[in-house]
């Protein structure tokens, strides 16, 4: 039992790992209708903007500052190339602009800093934290708690920010009805930028945590496939879903992996969430907490 | 004014005025250009030939943005409300103009932009109050009936305390007395608050009563103008309801 509920921690400390590469993505979903594929490039770019400024001896918060500002730069920079052309275009064009957008911001971002993988160090040790070993014998990381904390701590303040301002009304009425918004005096393309790059901010955090873990490199890119299972858990417009669908991800790929994998010969961790999310599309394709949406005919 | 879409023609050489503070009812048969008519005041279609004067200044292109900026709000045919969103917070988007902390100051919800938020709370209050919502002020609008819909809609548009109010078919799909509620609040808008009212309207019981003055339009082109009365009586405006006989 103790064996359980160890591999449960751990995976739902992984999971709010998924979780926060899914929050970008439905930050962007929500206030716009695109599915942006250039999420996870995002991630990769962010962190290895940070590195690529810590290796040229600039202090840590000033490379994250500064990173935070390259990624409201690239904010503005779709809006008004890629976003602001496309107006009134079917999703799918905006869909595939993203990926269009994803090749590119993987190009810059190794064109400037490089290919190879930098270490990136926090200084939170990724070791089990004692106490927790004394008493209970569970193998917990202090760094995946931190993680969490950092994770559960930003998603406390979009949760905020989206019910409590008026930036925030506005995004949601964005996302609810265009024409609407513009009778009402909502600036679209202000509101775009100001999502693209809050969805930024989200992926320099995710981007430090995972490359503090895995390292900052281009494998980074993929975690946007990771976030799609979550995604079709949760939901692609709710915020809650998303953290709700990066826990049971993380807890069943790794409850799988344990308690499944020895039967089946192992390594099912890394597709047993797209088996569990294509189970779910069929029962339940708006997700746990996403919009269900019915037609009047 | 003029307007067309590729071949077809939506508006051909309407013009007429708004007096400040009156009503001015838009009517005519399905299809003559009423929803076009406002929808070019408020800037989402660019008529080809034409300009809207508004506060003694003439454009030719205005976009809806700018227009909610001069104090032009509106409500739509088709109820375009933000659906998944309480009645509180669609009233709280109508302020959107008038609100001017920044994102930084919101996003840390710092003193100001929280005082802010309160002060255009107490605002929407008010609207909410005088429209008799605040049973339903917390509800997502779109689990409220229709009539009501209609309400909150007005309502979003009166928390931007427009100086121009546009209303398409305020009182479509309304039973008797929701209509007469909702005429008594258009009264009590352009009387109180002083708004300047345009609206379109088919129910002519309502138009009569309503309007300080009438336009009429007929396949896109103005056929009568005046008040309730003239226009009543008009010989062109009863052939185009009522057809014309061979």
């Amino acid at each position: 039992m103790q064996f359980f509920f160890e591999v449960l921690i751990g995976g739902l400390l992984a999971g709010v790992m998924y979780s926060l590469v899914a929050l970008g993505f439905v930050l962007i979903y929500k206030a716009s209708g695109v599915f942006n594929f250039a999420q996870g490039a995002m991630v990769f770019f962010a962190a290895l903007t940070t590195v690529g400024f810590i290796s040229m001896g600039v202090p840590f918060w000033l490379a994250a500052a500064l990173a935070l500002a390259a990624m409201t730069v690239l904010a503005f920079l779709t809006e008004r190339v890629v976003l602001r052309p496309l107006v009134n275009q079917p999703q799918i064009t905006l869909f595939m602009a993203t990926i269009g957008l994803t090749f590119f911001i993987e190009g810059v971002a190794q064109l400037t800093w490089g290919a190879q993988v930098h270490a990136l160090d926090l200084g939170i040790a990724d070791e089990p934290i004692e106490w927790l070993m004394d008493h209970t014998a569970m193998n917990v990381s202090k760094f995946d708690l931190v993680a969490s904390g950092i994770a559960a701590a930003l998603v406390t303040v979009l949760a905020l920010f989206f019910n409590k301002t008026r930036t925030g009304r506005a995004l949601r009425a964005v996302a609810d009805d265009h024409q609407a918004a513009l009778a009402v005096g909502i600036s679209l393309q202000r509101i775009w930028v100001i999502v693209w790059a809050t969805a930024g901010f989200v992926a320099l955090v995710t981007g430090l945590l995972w490359g503090a873990r895995n390292g900052v490199q281009f494998a980074l890119t993929f975690l946007a496939l990771k976030a799609l299972p979550v995604l079709v858990l949760g939901g692609f417009d709710s915020i809650a879903g998303a953290i709700v669908g990066g826990l049971i991800i993380g807890a069943s790929e790794k409850l799988a992996e344990v308690y499944i994998g020895p039967h089946v010969g192992g390594g099912i961790e890394s597709w047993f969430p797209y088996v569990l999310a294509l189970a779910f599309l069929l029962v339940r394709p708006e997700g746990l907490f996403g919009e269900r949406r019915i037609d009047r005919v | 004014m003029s307007l067309a879409f590729g071949g077809v023609v939506a508006l051909q050489g309407v013009s007429f005025d708004v007096r400040e503070h009156e009503i001015r009812a838009i009517i005519g048969p399905n299809g003559a250009g009423k929803s076009s008519m406002l929808n070019v005041i408020n800037g989402v279609y660019h008529p080809q030939r034409g300009s809207v004067a508004f506060k003694g200044r003439r454009r030719r292109r205005i976009d809806p943005y700018e227009a909610a900026k001069l104090g032009i709000a509106r409500t739509f045919q088709n109820i375009a409300l933000f659906r998944g969103m309480s009645v509180l917070d669609n009233l709280m988007t109508g302020r959107n103009l008038k609100m001017k902390r920044n994102v930084l100051e919101q996003a840390l919800y710092l003193g100001p932009a929280r005082r802010e938020e309160l002060e255009h709370r107490k605002k929407v209050e008010a609207v909410i109050d005088f429209l008799e919502i605040q049973h339903v002020r917390r509800t997502p609008v779109g689990r409220l009936p229709y009539g009501l819909q209609k309400r909150v809609e007005l309502g979003r548009a009166l928390a931007a305390e427009p100086e121009l109010l546009l209303l398409d078919e305020p009182m479509a799909g309304m039973n008797l007395e929701e209509k007469q509620d909702m005429s008594r609040f258009i009264l009590d808008v352009n009387d109180q608050m002083g708004a300047t009212i345009v609206l379109i309207e088919h129910d002519m019981s309502v138009v009569m009563d309503l309007s300080d003055r009438v336009v009429v339009l007929d396949y896109g082109r103005k056929i009568a103008d005046g008040t309730p009365e003239e226009v009543r009586s008009n010989k062109a405006v009863i052939d185009a309801y009522l057809g014309v006989a061979h």
